[in-house]
């Protein structure tokens, strides 16, 4: 993205116009904003990547993929940079996959969590971030229940990069570009091709990640869900859109028809005590990928889904273990795509990577 | 004996005689009074040029926050708030700790109020005891102290029947019951209003519906028990068409609307300088603006052209601040953590001068509906407050409707820095504050 200056939001008639903003930069990732080549120093959504810098993304992805299938792991390329997780969600694939990442290119990892941490001795988010800034870490990756955190961090930290590793039901940055690094390998540019993304629309922070990735990359996207798990903007339509050019399909078998990759998200059992759903019965007839169902897809079209799997309900275990899914290769990829992002911020990408 | 004052040559709003004019005002002894042909030597002689002059204003709904709360604001600094944004009279909230529910906590208020200064603060009592939501509170004893009206404020009266009780009981006593009508059955999460943006944000959303089903309630209530029904802080199209119809039907209710609701949307949640590409472009870092976060969110912009609309037409009685000052601490965290609430007293009038200058609402309307609108919703008793006649009280603001002049939260009388105008260039400001006649707010001279 380019560092243009913001018009600010033309004020709603007769309200006050928000003329001077006291606090942040309204750009977000950069550096500066004289237009020039920009370091991006947070990853805070994928909403502000372009598809150059995606595909740049990836391709760096694709060459620590390599390393990865090493029998030595290592290179130095982050000797001497400190990357901090502060995780205060439950989490092992996202907090184990940048562990892994920053270990590999000789970053050292120190790993935080909610619990046994000054946070569950009350211990403010925010005190909390300036007191790791100043022992000097370089980068923060933050996973929270509460949508906006890493935006907040980002707000007031001066010196450390953020992360978003997951917030709330907002953004998954880092899981949506291993899924489009899953999709690319497998059925090359995405430009029109069709996604259909099934299952808990409403909570989900991949679901809004993906959408705007694939969006940058020219994939449409269909939504498909129980209508109480679908965002109510969403159903009504009309009001300005809160996701771009996705439609929304309850019936999957016609959002499944032709789809080049079908992307099933967690269902949460407890979505059901809150009256989400009926029943998991239900739910499981309704939306679970079924060996029919796929059968509408394109021939070989790909399986995914972000995990952790509730084995039998989002998808048919035939299927999850069969040979279109591509689950575990998700896995792998996470674990390269968070090598390129974190050596891309810590190094703008200056280093050699090989030894 | 304060000295006596002379206001001249200002645009003089009495919203009781409908009088619109250029002229002079003598407040002699805390009364206004007839002009003098000469003024008493020690009169002070305020050039009134340029600048309204009209009767103090008054708040219906603040949150002075003391007893219990005053690391975010006590009665001295809301008070003081109150004279610097030009009201002269403002209702207490009795979300307080101890809540107000009992006439000692009554009685301590007024204490306070005094030693503060010349500003009028007025009690609403608690519907429920301890604001529990379960049984009703000493109400005639409450209003024998001084209570001018009941409400669980911060939360809505909690069942049908406890507000069909309050209806009837304080009915009796000829006060109003208050509701902050809010279903929490429905609101999913606080702060932010279920739309778009809340999607966007992947925030939980406060849908319109869980205002207006209590609204509904509340009013279909009302035609059972008959009683005076004021809504607090509408925010919703659908509750002010309620209203509207209500009101027809020749029920009591009554409405009141902050400024905030009728100046700003949802979308100032995205920051102020908000997406350039609309909502489904990339956020910007001042994203999740938690100083934007109030109760009820700020709606659609739908909802705020509805409650202008009812605000010009009378549907919505009053425009009350609902002040809610809160620390630093309290919104430095992610949105869905932060307080709701914003700081309103001192930037209540600049906010409401951008409807004038855009050709809303007309200025005499607007200060109507900051004083008689309020004065009439606490009853005839109240009348006086509003009213620039001589022989009433001298509660008079005057301020420069032109004066531009940028949001310095460091200068806020107020302990509440927390307004999502931080930083942002009002226009139309107070100038001085008389109360009783005390001049409570201003300097002196020009």
């Amino acid at each position: 993205m380019m560092g243009s200056v913001r018009n600010p939001t033309s004020p709603p008639d007769g309200s006050p116009s928000p003329r001077t903003e006291a606090r942040a930069s309204p750009l977000k990732g950069e550096e500066g904003s004289d237009g020039a080549a920009h370091r991006r120093r947070h990853v805070l959504d994928l909403d502000d990547f372009s598809r150059e810098e995606i595909t740049a993304l990836l391709d760096s992805a694709d060459a620590m993929r390599e390393l990865l299938s090493r029998s030595i792991k290592k290179a130095p390329s982050l000797r001497g940079k400190v990357v901090l997780t502060l995780f205060l969600e439950p989490s092992t694939r996202t907090r184990v996959s940048f562990e892994q990442a920053g270990k590999m290119l000789s970053a050292d990892v120190i790993n935080i969590s909610g619990s046994g941490s000054s946070a569950e001795k009350g211990e403010s988010l925010l005190n909390t971030a300036l007191t790791l800034q100043a022992m000097h870490a370089d980068v923060i990756v933050i996973r929270s229940p509460h949508s906006g955190a890493p935006y907040f961090l980002a707000r007031n930290l001066q010196r450390m990069g953020v992360v978003n590793a997951g917030d709330g039901r907002h953004a998954h940055p880092t899981q949506a570009l291993l899924d489009l690094m899953t999709m690319r390998h497998h059925i090359g540019g995405l430009e029109g091709k069709r996604v259909v993304i099934v299952g808990d629309v409403l909570h989900s922070r991949v679901a809004r990640s993906d959408v705007f990735g694939l969006q940058a990359l020219g994939a449409s996207v269909v939504l498909c869900g129980p209508p109480t798990l679908i965002p109510l903007d969403l159903l009504r339509g009309g009001e300005g859109e809160s996701l771009p050019d996705v439609s929304v399909e309850h019936d999957l078998d016609r959002a499944i028809d032709d789809a080049d990759a079908v992307i099933a998200l967690r269902i949460q059992q407890e979505r059901q005590g809150a009256g989400m759903l009926p029943s998991m019965r239900e739910y499981t007839r309704r939306w679970q990928v079924t060996e029919a169902r796929y059968r509408r897809a394109k021939p070989g079209a790909l399986l995914m889904h972000p995990g952790p799997m509730n084995e039998g309900v989002e998808i048919a275990s035939s299927l999850a273990h069969g040979p279109g899914s591509q689950i575990e290769e998700q896995v792998t990829n996470g674990v390269a795509v968070r090598m390129a992002l974190l050596y891309q911020l810590l190094t703008g990408g200056q280093e050699e990577v090989s030894e | 004996m304060s000295r006596s004052i002379l206001i001249t040559g200002a645009r003089v709003i009495d919203p009781v005689s409908g009088s619109d004019r250029t002229g002079d005002l003598f407040i002699r002894d805390g009364v206004i009074t007839a002009s003098p042909e000469t003024a008493p030597v020690d009169t002070l002689v305020v050039d009134g040029k340029g600048l309204v002059a009209a009767p103090g204003f008054i708040d219906l709904h603040a949150h002075l926050r003391e007893p219990g709360f005053e690391d975010r604001e006590s009665i001295e600094t809301g008070t003081a708030a109150a004279a610097a944004g030009g009201f002269t009279t403002v209702c207490a909230m009795p979300n307080t700790s101890p809540a107000i529910d009992t006439a000692a906590v009554v009685d301590f208020i007024t204490h306070r109020a005094r030693e503060a200064g010349p500003i009028r603060v007025l009690a609403f009592g608690a519907v429920s005891r301890g604001r529990k939501g379960v049984e009703l509170t000493d109400m005639e004893e409450l209003a024998r102290a001084g209570a001018v009206g009941f409400t669980d404020d911060g939360s809505p009266v909690a069942t049908g029947l406890l507000m069909e009780k309050a209806l009837l009981y304080a009915g009796e006593l000829g006060l109003p019951v208050m509701d902050h009508c809010e279903d929490h059955s429905i609101t999913a999460g606080l702060g932010m209003h279920e739309g778009a943006v809340a999607s966007r944000l992947g925030l939980a959303g406060y849908p319109s519906a869980a205002e207006e089903s209590l609204v509904a309630r509340d009013i279909a209530l009302l035609g059972l028990t008959g009683g005076h029904f004021h809504v607090a802080h509408v925010s919703t199209a659908g509750g002010v068409e309620m209203v509207r119809m209500a009101k027809r039907r020749g029920l009591r209710v009554t409405a009141e609307v902050t400024p905030n609701h009728l100046t700003m949307t949802d979308e100032w949640v995205l920051g102020a300088n908000g997406p350039a590409d609309g909502i489904a472009g990339s956020l910007t870092l001042a994203a999740y603006e938690t100083r934007a976060k109030v109760s009820p969110p700020l709606r659609s912009r739908t909802d705020r052209d509805a409650l202008i609309e009812g605000l010009c037409d009378g549907t919505i009685d009053a425009v009350a601040t609902d002040h809610a000052p809160h620390t630093f601490g309290d919104k430095a965290t992610p949105f869905d953590e932060a307080a709701v609430g914003i700081s309103t007293l001192e930037t209540a009038l600049g906010s409401l001068m951008s409807l004038v200058r855009s050709g809303a609402i007309d200025l005499p309307t607007l200060v109507a509906r900051l004083t008689t609108g309020p004065a009439s919703v606490l009853g005839e008793r109240f009348a006086n407050l509003a009213s620039l006649a001589v022989g009433t009280p001298a509660d008079i603001v005057l301020f420069d409707p032109e004066e531009c002049w940028t949001v310095d939260v460091s200068r806020f009388a107020s302990k509440g820095k927390n307004t999502p105008l931080a930083g942002q260039t009002l226009q139309g400001r107070v100038r001085m504050t008389i109360a009783g006649g005390e001049i409570a707010f201003g300097k002196v001279g020009r």
